[in-house]
């Protein structure tokens, strides 16, 4: 099997409203997959749906090819965008139940322990109460809780909310090592930019439908506009926009560079790059020549308000 | 059943550990003896401080019939005149006794005076009553040629023997001992209910407002989470209860031998014995403790264990549904108004029907209706039930049980991820339905 998460079909009612819409997801072995929408779209609830806190009206799961069952809890680990911690519970203690909870032998669980509290320098937090510590503390805790059993699929709610930007990154890269290890990972988040920088697999959930699903460049290349940004030295200013307009749909833009360039934003249409090169280059010196590559968050936006 | 098993030490031990659990469990015994102590010594310190009463009895009719006790001493002032006797009394007597001279000992009928500031308590009103009333009596008989001694002699006191169909005697007061063991073992049930089903409540508000609960519900099944907190709990409660028997033993037996009170059957004491032994209070002690030892004792205990667990599992997993639903304790009152009520109702039918009549329609009914029975039932068995009775009430409360907790478990499952508003009866009823 190639996906470690197979969705299939799942619709999910709570009373006359539709929270998941027949919904179809495939999470690819070894991907961190973002899932991504608006508030209310339908995430959490796919979510519970995978840990098996609610089961769908109709439709199945697969996980690792099978169907969902109570054994399949040890295997995923959940970080939910609620989250907390017993307070008044040592942490020692509470993360030995959790991972206990999580199926773990208590020696396995302790094993476990030993190397992350040692991995992040926590080990004299052991004794301490949890609302002894700080949020970003406890949101470590949070984190080694989430991750102790090895679950071969971790899933982030918000991973980084309440992480300052130190934690957060250490987080970050925490994720991405246990991603190299084989661990897939599927994301859910608002923030694009970790998405961009984290993610090879998207899909896109809005008003309880899947709107968008696939690898992160071939949804892009989906939503290319063959649109280029090209800076230009030249004289002719008049010449080099009569000749443009003939072909393209030019418009002003702004980057950054070094040079007093014009800078032109050129949607080429159906046409190839290279004409509009040869044009640019009969005119002066080329500057800068960029295909305009969407955003996440672009096409977050696009999708949502289109449909 | 290992992650149950998980959950319901968790829950002991963050129980157990708690500060005023501890606390709690420790200082209601000593609480509890020192109340106790407290008031009968008030009650010492009412009765110790003795009422100086002055007489002034002119004639001398009643001269030695007031008799000083405990509570009253009489002092006689006669001698002086009734100014002077009447001046001294409102200086250092609580009041005076004025007995006026009369043509005949009948006048005194109503010109007995008491002279005090203080209005004299009822008891003392009734008692000079009593002494001046057989005054006139016995003076009347002898009017009329009677001899009073003789018609002292002649008056009989009865005393009314009662006896059950199957031969044996049985002893007045013994309702009164019947429905206390009853109603103990009723009233400590809908206590430990209350208390622990609040602790359940708590519990689970906390693990909703802590945010914990949707990574431990990743990990295990609701309802495994929801029944490990009662057991886990009640648990803590039966220990709490144990520690206090334990304790309440060991303070009886201090009291006993250091402070030689008296305590319960007084037969440890040798001296008692001797007394008792010489009167015939003992054969009717020898009695009663023979007719408690009759009662059924076996299947009290049993019942009561049975009821307990009942009644405390179909009520605690309400409080359990309750304390989901909702996000914090104060929101919870509305909701927990219909859990008290049958509570209350129950001890109150129960005190108030079944010492009536125990086998009445209405404490029969009581007894068996699911939610008022551990606690009905409990005070009827010391006065015999027919098992037919008892069984259906047991299966009634099993069955209810096991569908009030499958419906709890339904709206836990569903208001633990619920968080917000504060959810309404009619939102409650579809949560089931989810």
């Amino acid at each position: 099997m190639n996906n470690i998460l197979d969705v299939q079909n799942v619709v999910k009612q709570y009373g006359n409203y539709t929270a998941l819409n027949n919904v179809s997801l495939q999470v690819p072995k070894g991907s961190i997959y973002g899932l991504l929408g608006p508030n209310g779209a339908g995430k959490t609830s796919l979510i519970r749906i995978i840990n098996q806190i609610t089961i769908p009206d109709s439709g199945t799961v697969l996980l690792d090819g099978e169907k969902l069952n109570l054994e399949h809890i040890q295997h995923i680990g959940y970080l939910p965008e609620e989250r907390g911690l017993y307070k008044t519970m040592k942490v020692g203690e509470q993360c030995l139940y959790l991972a206990q909870l999580k199926g773990l032998s208590r020696a396995e669980a302790q094993k476990q322990l030993k190397y992350w509290f040692e991995k992040f320098e926590i080990e004299d937090w052991w004794n301490k109460k949890i609302q002894e510590l700080s949020k970003g503390m406890a949101q470590k805790i949070q984190f080694v809780v989430t991750v102790l059993h090895q679950p071969k699929l971790l899933i982030l709610d918000e991973p980084f909310s309440g992480f300052d930007p130190v934690n957060a990154n250490l987080i970050k890269d925490e994720i991405i090592e246990l991603n190299k290890k084989g661990t897939s990972v599927i994301f859910s988040t608002h923030r694009m930019e970790s998405v961009e920088e984290m993610c090879d697999h998207i899909a896109l959930i809005n008003k309880s439908n899947k709107l968008l699903e696939g690898k992160l460049t071939d949804v892009k290349r989906q939503f290319r506009s063959n649109t280029f940004q090209v800076g230009i030295l030249t004289h002719d200013i008049e010449g080099l926009m009569y000749q443009l307009t003939q072909k393209f749909t030019v418009g002003q833009t702004d980057f950054k560079s070094l040079d007093n360039d014009l800078k032109l934003e050129v949607q080429l249409g159906d046409r190839k790059s290279n004409e509009l090169l040869e044009i640019l280059t009969s005119f002066g010196q080329v500057t800068h020549f960029v295909e305009k590559i969407p955003s996440v968050n672009d096409i977050f936006i696009q999708t949502v308000s289109h449909k | 059943m290992k992650k149950l098993s998980l959950i319901i030490k968790r829950e002991f031990i963050a129980k157990v550990r708690n500060k005023s659990f501890i606390i709690m469990t420790f200082l209601s015994p000593l609480l509890f003896v020192g109340m106790g102590g407290l008031i009968g010594f008030l009650a010492s310190m009412n009765k110790d401080s003795v009422t100086k009463i002055a007489i002034h009895d002119e004639a001398g009719y009643l001269k030695g019939d007031f008799k000083s006790n405990k509570f009253t001493a009489y002092t006689d002032l006669s001698a002086m005149p009734f100014e002077a006797a009447k001046d001294t009394a409102s200086k250092s007597y609580e009041g005076l006794l004025y007995i006026p001279k009369v043509d005949s000992i009948q006048q005194l009928k109503d010109k007995v005076e008491y002279i005090s500031e203080d209005s004299p308590s009822i008891e003392f009103i009734s008692d000079v009553e009593t002494v001046v009333d057989s005054a006139l009596t016995s003076d009347n008989l002898k009017h009329l040629g009677f001899d009073a001694d003789k018609i002292e002699e002649a008056k009989a006191n009865s005393t009314l023997k009662l006896s059950k169909f199957s031969g044996e005697e049985s002893l007045k007061g013994l309702n009164e001992i019947k429905i206390a063991i009853g109603g103990m073992m009723g009233y400590l049930i809908m206590m430990f209910i209350i208390i622990y089903g609040n602790f359940v409540m708590r519990s689970v508000i906390e693990e909703k407002t802590n945010r914990i609960i949707e990574i431990i519900i990743s990990s295990v099944k609701p309802f495994q989470l929801m029944m490990g907190k009662i057991i886990g709990n009640s648990l803590a409660g039966i220990l709490q209860f144990l520690i206090w028997v334990v304790v309440g033993l060991i303070l009886a037996f201090l009291a006993q031998n250091f402070l030689g009170l008296e305590m319960g059957s007084g037969s440890v004491n040798p001296a008692a014995m001797e007394m008792a032994k010489q009167s015939a209070d003992f054969s009717k002690f020898q009695l009663y403790f023979n007719e408690i030892m009759n009662l059924p004792l076996g299947l009290m205990i049993v019942s009561f264990i049975v009821y307990f667990i009942g009644g405390y599992f179909l009520y605690s997993s309400l409080y359990a549904a309750i304390g989901a639903a909702v996000d914090s304790e104060t929101d919870s009152q509305q909701f927990l108004f219909p859990i008290i009520m049958p509570l209350m109702l129950g001890v109150y039918i129960g005190f108030f029907t079944v010492i009536n009549d125990p086998h009445g329609t209405v404490a029969t009914v009581f007894s068996i209706i699911p939610f008022t029975s551990p606690i009905v039932m409990l005070m009827r068995i010391p006065f015999g039930v027919p098992a037919w009775q008892i069984i259906l009430s047991m299966v009634l409360l099993f069955a209810t049980f096991t569908l009030v907790v499958w419906f709890a478990s339904k709206i836990y499952r569903v208001g633990i991820l619920m968080y917000g508003k504060r959810p309404t009866w009619k939102e409650l009823y579809k949560w089931l339905k989810y």
